[in-house]
């Protein structure tokens, strides 16, 4: 079967330096590699003001890994960033069945507006400058006027 | 509650509940010229709500920290439903608040 791709995101103290994020980084993809998955990006978003205190932190420094593999391999992620106390938090979330949607729709919508605009003779693609300046007004449609706030 | 008899579901049928505000300027019949709420991410065409797009979400966030509900976004039923999971995992990563007072 095809590999899943996964997002996995930690949290750790803000005071972390870059070189105990990398050693982190160098666990995880350990256990990667280990489990035969494969890591497609790591981004690290530096230190972000946090919605509310974690562990009396107002700030962390977020990680992003992008992992294509298997669920025992996330299992596995899982289970050792729990035991790690640097880690705050972590969250690791199945992306590629709603990434399959999107690109679906995404081409789909392309493809339909091309053909609908090939059949009123113009070229596939929207040309700079094109299209309504002004917004649809829609005053005078009321059905949806009730109890609103 | 003043809603008006003739008018069948629309958008408002369940603001039922809501105590505040919602009919005070309704009381009449009067045809209230009210702009049509449309889903943002119907007409912005995005078609990926992100978890980790905080700019995208926070409009949904109103102060107290709830998500904010269709009958006021104006977000479809679809994308609601997307709106609503891509919010809570971003609370889980302290990303969006659960609650602010």
């Amino acid at each position: 079967m095809a590999d899943r791709q996964y997002e996995l995101i930690y949290i750790l103290p803000p005071e972390t330096a870059e070189a105990q994020a990398n050693e982190l980084h160098e666990q995880v993809a350990d256990i990667v590699t280990r489990l035969k998955g494969q890591i497609e990006k790591t981004e690290n978003w530096g230190r972000r003001k946090f919605a509310y205190e974690i562990a009396h932190f107002k700030e962390g420094v977020y990680v992003l890994e992008v992992i294509n593999g298997s669920g025992e391999l996330m299992k596995e992620i899982d289970r050792r960033l729990k035991v790690i106390d640097q880690v705050l938090r972590h969250m690791i979330v199945r992306v590629d069945e709603e990434k399959r949607v999107v690109d679906r729709t995404r081409t789909k919508r392309q493809s339909e507006s091309e053909r609908r605009r090939v059949k009123r003779g113009l070229p596939p693609q929207r040309q700079p400058g094109e299209g309504r300046s002004s917004d649809n007004d829609d005053a005078d449609d009321d059905r949806f006027d009730g109890g609103e706030v | 509650m003043a809603f008006g008899q003739g008018r069948s579901g629309g958008g408002g049928g369940r603001g039922r509940g809501d105590k505040k505000t919602a009919d005070k300027a309704q009381g009449q019949r009067r045809p209230m010229f009210r702009r049509r709420k449309v889903c943002k991410f119907c007409a912005d065409k995005i078609d990926d709500i992100n978890y980790k797009d905080a700019k995208l979400l926070m409009p949904f966030v109103p102060e107290r920290g709830k998500i904010l509900p269709r009958r006021i976004s104006g977000t479809c039923a679809m994308h609601q439903r997307k709106l609503q999971t891509a919010l809570k995992r971003a609370r889980q990563i302290a990303l969006v608040p659960y609650v602010t007072d």
